[in-house]
């Protein structure tokens, strides 16, 4: 096992340059980025089955609900077990408000996520976040059904990861 | 109800009464008074510009339009075409023959003359007549510039003219910096321009590889402030527009900052700071770079903007449960709130005359423009759409700029302004999609 998380080290570092400073948002890679990049390597997926990397929010909201709350429960216990991988936390919101306002309402999503996470044992130091506001949205349509899936924050796994634990 | 219904007839009759845009007062100068009631544009012949020297016809009557599109885009003019002009002006210096143009109407005249003065250099004089009177308004003006500059002859002889006919300053010489925005709306690609208010001589100051946002001019128009991603967090820069050079107002780390504006004495930026998920406004020396904080609540308080006089700062914070505006001493200290109404408010913005604020409202799923006065009184909503937000004021006051957003997939920002009555609602053309706007000063 050792050999092959070098190997996923390396390939991520290697992800992680052509982020240059711009980081990949959501999952997602921006325009232009990717092909060949092995993004698997921080896909949903790493969390384990069943475990997404995103929590949703209510409107105009930062607190958890009980789904979000179970999602970061479960992101905890593999940062626990994967005491080398870091996270940029990405906060979201929808397209009905402001844009600065909107920043300051993702960087509350995203600071939740991460006291919560802190709560659950994971240390500070390797955690940050990124306040996107309304410009990065997952989805287009001008509708709840779209909102609901942008009001959301995003734990993007950075740093050495160990997939076979 | 009874007192009700008598109330709204005295309110209809009041409105019915308000008297029609006065042109000609008697005995005083032509004067357009610009109040609410103004519908009726003031209608004005700009004559052909004359060609002063050889080689000089195409430059004039490219800088004849450009004060023609100027004055009939202010919705308080409407431009007599040439066609319709019965007279001939054939010399800049010969009597003004009036009963032709009053005959078709014209309260203003405005004649003019483009000379080539020099390898490179360019002159425009103009003269502005009140036609009824048979009397030129104000003496003729003359501007020189290098021709690259030509637009901004016009701009100048449009300015002139608008504030000889309403008694305040004009807003034509100034530009408009942006947000360009490209691409799908889930990937979109952003960079900061600059453009003429009237949209020419745009260019881009810098590249598209990071979100930025909301920029601002310093008060001699010469930088802007602005929000880049390109650290990856949202960080407030000062950029210089003549090099594009640029450096970050506030170098803490770990912390975001954003939604940066200058003091009117372009010595200080106030801004928002998040740390924590607590976002607090900010202020900054550009001189010696001390910071200092201004709001301590866990509210988020941002959209800050100074006073003209510089003694106060209006910004928005949710410290009551939903955005509102907030009023406090630009040193810091008691916020006092003044917006009153139901909904939520923000962005505010200062008027240049000091005497009202404008912002972003939502109210039942809609979002509005509008001005109040200082201390929250005299609302009043300009637009309303799926969605605008962000006004700046024209350096005179009178109009806003603002992005509107179209609803939908395909959903996209553009720029529009509004009159601070209400009226001549216009959309800015852009080649890309547009958002952020904010108003330069007038230029030098």
């Amino acid at each position: 096992m050792p050999i092959r998380r070098s190997i996923l080290t390396v390939a991520m570092l290697g992800l992680l340059a052509a982020c240059g400073q711009n980081a990949p948002y959501g999952n997602t890679p921006p325009p232009g980025f990717g092909g060949g990049v092995p993004t698997d390597a921080v896909d949903v997926s790493v969390f384990g089955a069943g475990v997404t990397d995103t929590v949703l929010f209510p409107v105009d909201t930062w607190e958890l609900t009980d789904a979000a709350t179970a999602t970061l429960t479960a992101q905890a216990a593999w940062f626990t077990r994967n005491p080398q991988a870091t996270a940029v936390i990405e906060g979201h919101a929808d397209e009905r408000g402001t844009r600065e306002y909107n920043i300051g309402l993702s960087a509350r999503r995203a600071n939740s996520v991460v006291e919560f996470l802190v709560l659950n044992g994971v240390a500070p130091s390797r955690l940050t976040t990124i306040p996107y506001g309304k410009d990065r949205p997952l989805e287009i349509c001008s509708d709840e059904a779209c909102y609901a899936r942008n009001r959301r924050a995003v734990t993007v796994v950075a740093g050495s990861v160990d997939l076979g634990s | 109800m009874k007192r009700l219904i008598f109330c709204l007839a005295v309110l209809v009759l009041a409105l019915a009464a308000r008297p029609a845009p006065l042109f000609a007062q008697a005995g005083g100068p032509l004067r357009l008074e610009i109040t609410e009631g103004v519908i009726e544009p003031m209608p004005i012949a700009v004559a052909p510009f004359l060609s002063g020297t050889a080689n000089a016809g195409e430059l004039a009557a490219r800088i004849s339009a450009v004060v023609v599109a100027d004055l009939a885009g202010s919705g308080l003019f409407r431009a007599i075409p040439a066609e319709a002009q019965i007279a001939q002006v054939t010399s800049f210096d010969a009597p003004v023959r009036f009963a032709d143009w009053k005959a078709i109407n014209a309260q203003a005249l405005v004649t003019g003359t483009v000379e080539r003065t020099g390898a490179d250099r360019v002159a425009v004089s103009f003269r502005l007549f009140d036609v009824f009177a048979g009397a030129p308004l104000g003496d003729g003006m003359r501007f020189e510039a290098s021709e690259a500059s030509w637009r901004r002859l016009a701009h100048k002889v449009a300015d002139t003219v608008y504030q000889r006919l309403t008694g305040e300053p004009g807003y034509f010489d100034s530009r408009i910096a942006f947000v360009s925005e490209t691409g799908p709306k889930n990937a979109r690609r952003k960079r900061l321009a600059l453009m003429d208010q009237d949209g020419a001589n745009l260019r881009y100051l810098t590249g598209d590889m990071s979100i930025v946002l909301a920029p601002r001019f310093s008060p001699d128009g010469r930088q802007i402030l602005y929000t880049s991603y390109e650290s990856g967090l949202p960080r407030a820069y000062l950029l210089d527009l003549e090099t594009l050079g640029q450096r970050p107002i506030d170098n803490q780390a770990g912390v975001a900052t954003f939604a940066p504006r200058f003091s009117p004495d372009g010595l200080q930026v106030v801004y928002s700071l998040e740390r924590g998920g607590n976002t607090d406004i900010h202020i900054t020396s550009l001189v010696t770079g001390q910071t200092q904080r201004l709001t301590e609540t866990p509210a988020i308080e941002t959209a800050p903007d100074f006073s003209p006089d510089g003694r106060q700062i209006v910004f928005e914070s949710d410290r009551s449960g939903t955005q509102q505006i907030y009023v406090m001493p630009a040193a810091g200290g008691p916020a006092q709130r003044i917006s009153a109404g139901q909904g939520r408010y923000g962005t505010p913005v200062w008027s240049p005359r000091g005497d009202r604020i404008a912002f972003t409202k939502q109210q039942a799923g809609r979002f509005h423009i509008g001005v109040m006065r200082t201390d929250g009184t005299g609302e009043r909503l300009l637009t309303a759409s799926f969605l605008d937000e962000g006004p700046s004021w024209a350096p005179n006051g009178r109009l806003l700029i603002f992005t509107r957003v179209s609803q939908g997939e395909a959903g996209a920002p553009s720029l529009y302004t509004v009159d601070v009555t209400g009226r001549n609602l216009r959309a800015i053309a852009t080649p890309d999609f547009a958002s952020d706007p904010t108003w330069s000063p007038l230029l030098p």
